[in-house]
């Protein structure tokens, strides 16, 4: 069994999944993991020792296709799509703190 | 009401057109949509001008003419695709998922997008980004989810026929609700392309109909081989139509004992699994009990897989390539900014849920665990399909709920999903049929569980059950 989850560890998962949380809603998420994850502590404590895990529930390996060159799609199309495009490509603000 | 099955033999024979059936749905539509708000956007001029097209001899095929509505996270070419979420809102997909494609290759007139809970995360439709759905049946109440305006949309009778995706219950569950049929096929029966992903080794896309044959029918068209998903099955597809009537005769049939006595199953929904039973008794079926021990972990297990998978799927929402995008002085705050805006609640309870689940010193405790559970699952269901063709329990554990009575506390919503999640993680198919009503007067569905590609079995004893009630 777990310990129990803690605002530290949700302030950390939500900086790793790329979410901000406000300080009621670091409570109110805390409280309302710690629910869940309490009912999956019957799996948690179960014996599964020597048990394989499923990831998938097909024994599918490296499927691959034939590689024939054929159309993809758009290009324009999905750049239509995009927030900001720039030279046909998509535009994002600053990544290391350079300049723009 | 008309079944899909004499709309297409109306409209192939000549007897009625495309665009008389299509009009006879929006005037539906337009009475009803105000109240039950199934549809994000109902196509009228797409699907008028299919229609036509139709009637013009343009478009044939096993659907042609019949009206069909599509759930909000299936793609449609130059048509918005929302998943009900506001970081999709406004979003017009490059490409049809293959079942959209099938299904317009087979003729059908799509008349709208459906509404569903926020990336299909929910068993209510109340998670829905641009408001819930009402149940038509009791309009203060849930169509279940998360899929439930696929399933509304089949009750009201918007459309004879709908898709779906079920994850953990979400086309059975709103079927069961909602009085219709929903069937979720094999894993792998149905490619996934153009279908959003939210927990890839679960998601299944399947059908919703008033009838078990026309349920057959959609599944027929959509089922098959597509290179475009690696893991579609590529095996010839078993006969659903054609086997329909064949009875029940010595078919052994397991009441699964973990699920008919799960946790909160109410007393008239059992009573209906016990009048079920009966029922293919009666038909000639041999009915026993059957034991899926590990099947009382599925629940567990799935929120913790799902929730692990859709953190991975759900990061592809950065605010670059599509979508919402909220403005910041670096990319790394844009993209937070984004997911926060973007993001309703319960997505983000399963995206932290599932990050936690996945990080370093929980993996083996969580993620880890529940992956072995699931090979217990699947253990004791291949054991159970030893004595029995088909495992019968309820399909939810009450009739609908109504709205705003679960929204509170998550655990009390996840535990909406007892008795379909166990199917999901084995990766077998499983179909809701409605059985009747409840103390309250609203539909019961029971559900019918079998192994991998066992649709056409389960098609035929829903059937059966079908048609006991009349």
């Amino acid at each position: 069994m777990a310990a129990r989850i803690t605002t530290d560890d949700v302030a950390h998962v939500a900086r790793l999944a790329r979410l901000e949380l406000t300080d009621e809603e670091l409570v109110l998420y805390t409280e309302q993991l710690a629910g869940i994850l309490a009912h999956a502590d019957d799996v948690a404590s179960l014996d599964t020792a020597g048990v394989p895990a499923t990831a998938h529930p097909l024994p599918l390996q490296n499927v691959l296709r034939d590689d024939v060159v054929r159309p993809s799609i758009d290009r324009d199309e999905v750049l239509a799509a995009a927030p900001a495009v720039e030279d046909r490509r998509f535009r994002v603000p600053a990544i290391l703190g350079e300049a723009p | 009401m008309t079944t899909a099955q004499q709309i297409a033999d109306a409209v192939r024979a000549g007897e009625r057109s495309a665009s008389e059936v299509l009009e006879e749905h929006l005037a539906v539509i337009d009475e009803r949509e105000g109240d039950v708000h199934a549809f994000n956007l109902v196509m009228r001029d797409e699907a008028r001008a299919a229609a036509v097209a139709v009637d013009a001899g343009d478009r044939t095929g096993a659907l042609a003419g019949v009206p069909v509505a599509l759930k909000d996270n299936l793609c449609t070419r130059g048509i918005p695709t929302t998943c009900s979420s506001r970081i999709l809102e406004g979003w017009r997909p490059p490409y049809d998922a293959t079942v959209v494609a099938r299904l317009a290759a087979a003729g059908a007139v799509f008349v709208g997008k459906t509404n569903l809970d926020e990336f299909a995360m929910g068993s209510s439709t109340e998670n829905s980004a641009f408001g819930p759905t009402r149940n038509p049946h009791d309009l203060d109440r849930v169509p279940g989810g998360s899929s439930g305006g696929s399933a509304a949309a089949v009750a009201a009778g918007f459309a004879p026929l709908a898709l779906g995706s079920d994850t953990g219950g979400s086309i059975r569950q709103p079927a069961a609700l909602c009085g219709v049929v929903g069937l979720k096929p094999t894993y792998g029966l149905v490619s996934r392309y153009g279908l959003v992903a939210f927990a890839s080794s679960l998601d299944q896309i399947g059908p919703f109909a008033a009838t078990v044959a026309d349920a057959a029918l959609l599944l027929e068209v959509i089922a098959g081989h597509d290179p475009l998903d690696s893991t579609s099955l590529d095996r010839p597809l078993p006969p659903l139509v054609s086997g329909l009537g064949d009875g029940v005769e010595g078919l052994r049939v397991g009441v699964l004992t973990e699920l008919v006595h799960a946790e909160g199953i109410a007393p008239d929904v059992r009573r209906r699994v016990e009048a079920a039973a009966e029922a293919l008794a009666d038909a000639g079926a041999k009915v026993d009990e059957a034991s899926v021990p590990a099947a009382s972990f599925g629940l567990s297990a799935y929120y913790l897989i799902a929730p692990a998978e859709a953190s991975s799927n759900l990061a592809r929402y950065d605010g670059v390539r599509y979508g919402l995008r909220v403005d910041a002085e670096n990319t790394a705050e844009m993209n937070a900014a984004t997911r926060t805006a973007g993001f309703g609640p319960e997505v983000k309870r399963r995206i932290m849920l599932g990050t936690y689940a996945l990080s370093a010193g929980y993996y083996d405790a969580y993620y880890g665990k529940a992956q072995q559970v699931r090979t217990l699952i699947i253990r004791d269901f291949a054991a159970a399909y030893d004595s029995f063709d088909v495992l019968l329990c309820p399909t939810s554990p009450t009739t609908a709920f109504r709205l705003g009575d679960k929204t509170a506390d998550p655990m009390s919503m996840y535990l909406n999903d007892v008795c379909t999640i166990p199917s999901n993680l084995a990766g077998d198919p499983a179909i809701s049929v409605p059985f009747g009503a409840g103390d309250d007067g609203l539909p019961v569905g029971v559900q019918l569980l079998g192994p991998a590609l066992s649709e056409g079995t389960l098609l035929r004893t829903a059937a059966v059950l079908e048609g006991a009630l009349r």
